[in-house]
């Protein structure tokens, strides 16, 4: 797997921020949610989404 | 429950008999030995009695109601059960009243997200699944038991007390008649979720309750849909819970709905609101028709079962041995295979034809299958009742991506009942010979069906003992017949079914396989042998003859000595 290209993944920054602000408050968390799973499932790949959720996890978990 | 005014048993639809306490032999200072009492005449303790009686054991069957069960409960019995009456010879009245099913739907919001189609292999004698109310499941079980002879059935005969021997079980039995004592070699606890054998034993189930709760009501009404099961989440007649619609003869209809979190159970199950929260349901089918309400009744998940289902000569089978979620259906049918799995064993016991070795393979088969179901059911049950805010909210993105989007849909399928496949119990001893196969079912699991030319089905003609089912050339080679008949020789009831490959000149008793159906459902070739059980599971399966595991695998079976 190759990453973004640094200013692809500005563009995926700025995207997402504005995906949640569109959501809403109320709706963000669903919003995220489904963001992952369908990530998550085009991806393919388990071993990779675990890593992910881990590294998404980190200091952010009590 | 009953609507007010109603007693326990005055339903709208079926008649309960009352059944009374009988004068038996021991109020007269009989001390008669039995070989086997089965305490509590559920669907499991029935069936229990019946697999035995097949084999012509005599037991005693004790219950200390007076009549079937108050409510419907249980109602889909699966095809692997349909397979089980069938051999005790039950199975007639349950095709003529269930509904046979196969298909489903899942809604969110109302919008239909996902299509249950269980498989109906054109080979299969029965339906996926069958829905009919427990008192008539339980009304043709007692049928049969009192057509057959040999099981002296005991209404309101309550077991008060257990005492276990090395050698034997006695039991202290109080009925109107009089209080009693019965000495047994075994006994079947078959008495239920609460079962006072198990509480008297001191013994524990271990697993995990869920949160979620349910209300199951029964319903008549005039409603045009077909039987399928139908899962509605997130739907305006419930907001916040899950609801699930089955129909079931007699025009009646479950109606199973979850409570919203931190609602008032005992609120709930006012009739009150029973009746506007199954009407705003009915509501959102398009019901619009009057119903009456028959019974209702409150339910949460557990996964909780014994360590072991044996202690010494006492078997815990059905409810009493394990507690599994109904989503998925498994209460009563994982049940039925306790009966089906103990009873052949425990009759080659009695028969004096098998060591008592054979018993220990029990526990571990059915508990064994009942983890699997935990782990089913588990999986089920959190789509069913998130748990936490992240279920919840996992669960709420994927159906609402179900909507637009095929991948997440699978997470709604229910997940039914599966028969078990005994890949590691001691009487499957060479599973390794599945990898000499490059399809077919796997040693342990539950076989195929297939029709015959005659319109008969292949099952149909295994028996009730062992069952080899070997494909040949028009008839069984030299080296085939030699080991038919030492199988014969070890086992009385051994059935042989040679299948005649495509293409050859099938001999008397061959089944043709005309089309090559049976063998590309079997993997097959020619020589090879598939060893059956009593309760028709693979103990074997081999590519080509190998008697020598073959043999060992059957003595194994018959809980003979291996040399
Ligand atoms: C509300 C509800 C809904 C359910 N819905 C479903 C469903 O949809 N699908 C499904 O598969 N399963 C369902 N189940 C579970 C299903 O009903 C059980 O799995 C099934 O009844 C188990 O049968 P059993 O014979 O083991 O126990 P039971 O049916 O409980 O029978 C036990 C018997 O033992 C007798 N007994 C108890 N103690 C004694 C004693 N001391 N002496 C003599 N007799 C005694 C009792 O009177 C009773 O007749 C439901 C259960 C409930 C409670």
């Amino acid at each position: 797997m190759t990453a973004m290209p640094s200013e692809d993944f500005e563009a995926a920054y700025e995207s997402l921020a504005m995906a949640i602000d569109s959501a809403g408050p109320e709706r963000e968390a669903l919003l995220l949610t489904r963001l992952a799973l369908v990530l998550g499932h085009q991806l393919g790949d388990i071993a990779v989404f675990k890593s992910a959720i881990r590294t998404a996890l980190e200091g952010v978990a009590e | 429950m009953r609507p007010a005014g109603k007693g326990p048993l005055d339903s709208l639809y079926f008649h309960y008999p009352h059944f009374p306490a009988r004068h038996v032999p021991e109020l007269d200072g009989s001390a008669v030995r039995y070989p086997v009492v089965i305490v509590g005449a559920g669907p499991i303790g029935m069936t229990a009695s019946l697999v035995l009686a097949r084999y012509g054991i005599r037991s005693v069957l004790l219950d200390r109601k007076d009549t079937f069960n108050d409510g419907s409960r249980a109602l889909c019995v699966a095809r692997p059960s349909m397979h089980i009456l069938e051999r005790i010879g039950a199975v007639k009245p349950f095709l003529d009243k269930a509904l046979g099913w196969r298909f489903g739907r899942s809604y969110y919001r109302g919008e239909q997200i996902f299509r249950l189609e269980m498989p109906h292999p054109p080979g299969e004698k029965y339906l996926p699944m069958y829905n009919l109310q427990q008192q008539y499941i339980e009304q043709y079980l007692h049928d049969a038991v009192a057509a057959c002879g040999l099981v002296d059935m005991r209404w309101q005969s309550e077991l008060t007390g257990i005492e276990c021997g090395n050698d034997g079980v006695s039991l202290n039995i109080a009925s109107p008649a009089g209080d009693y004592r019965l000495d047994a070699d075994y006994v079947l606890a078959a008495d239920g979720a609460r079962s006072p054998v198990r509480t008297q034993l001191g013994l524990r189930m271990k697993g995990e309750n869920y949160e979620g709760k349910y209300v199951i009501a029964d319903i008549r009404m005039d409603h045009d849909f077909p039987t399928e099961r139908r899962a509605f989440f997130e739907p305006s007649g419930n907001p916040g819970g899950t609801v699930l619609i089955h129909k079931q003869p007699e025009n009646i209809w479950r109606v199973d709905y979850q409570l919203r979190e931190g609602e008032s159970e005992e609120a709930a199950l006012l009739e009150e609101n029973i009746r506007a929260r199954v009407g705003a349901i009915l509501g959102d089918i398009g019901h619009t028709k009057p119903w009456e309400l028959e019974w209702w009744s409150i339910y949460s998940a557990n996964t909780l079962c014994l360590d072991d289902y044996r202690h010494g000569r006492v078997f815990f089978i059905g409810d009493a041995a394990h507690i599994v979620p109904i989503f998925g259906v498994r209460g009563l049918n994982n049940g039925l295979a306790d009966a089906d799995n103990l009873g052949w064993k425990l009759a080659a016991v009695l028969h004096g034809e098998a060591d008592e070795k054979l018993l220990d393979s029990y526990s571990p088969e059915r508990r064994g299958a009942t983890l699997d179901v935990f782990a089913n059911a588990t999986k089920s049950t959190r789509f069913m009742t998130p748990p936490t805010r992240g279920w919840r909210l996992a669960r709420e993105a994927a159906l609402s991506l179900s909507l637009k989007h095929e991948f997440p849909r699978g997470l709604a399928n229910p997940r039914q009942m599966q028969p078990y496949t005994y890949s590691e119990s001691p009487l499957t001893p060479w599973p390794m010979r599945d990898a000499e196969f490059a399809g077919g079912p796997a040693s342990g699991s539950f076989p195929p069906n297939a029709r015959l030319a005659d319109g008969h089905f292949l099952l149909d003609r295994a028996g009730d003992g062992l069952t080899a089912i070997l494909f040949c050339d028009g008839s069984p080679g030299d080296e085939q017949a030699a080991l038919l008949a030492r199988l014969g020789q070890l086992d009385r009831r051994f059935v042989a079914l040679p299948v005649a490959l495509q293409g050859s000149a099938p001999t008397a008793g061959a089944i043709p396989d005309t089309d090559g159906e049976i063998a590309r459902l079997f993997g097959a070739q020619p020589h090879t042998f598939y060893l059956l059980r009593p309760d028709l599971h693979i103990a074997g399966r081999w590519k080509a003859l190998v008697a020598d595991e073959i043999l060992e695998t059957a003595r194994l079976c018959l809980g003979r000595a291996t040399s």
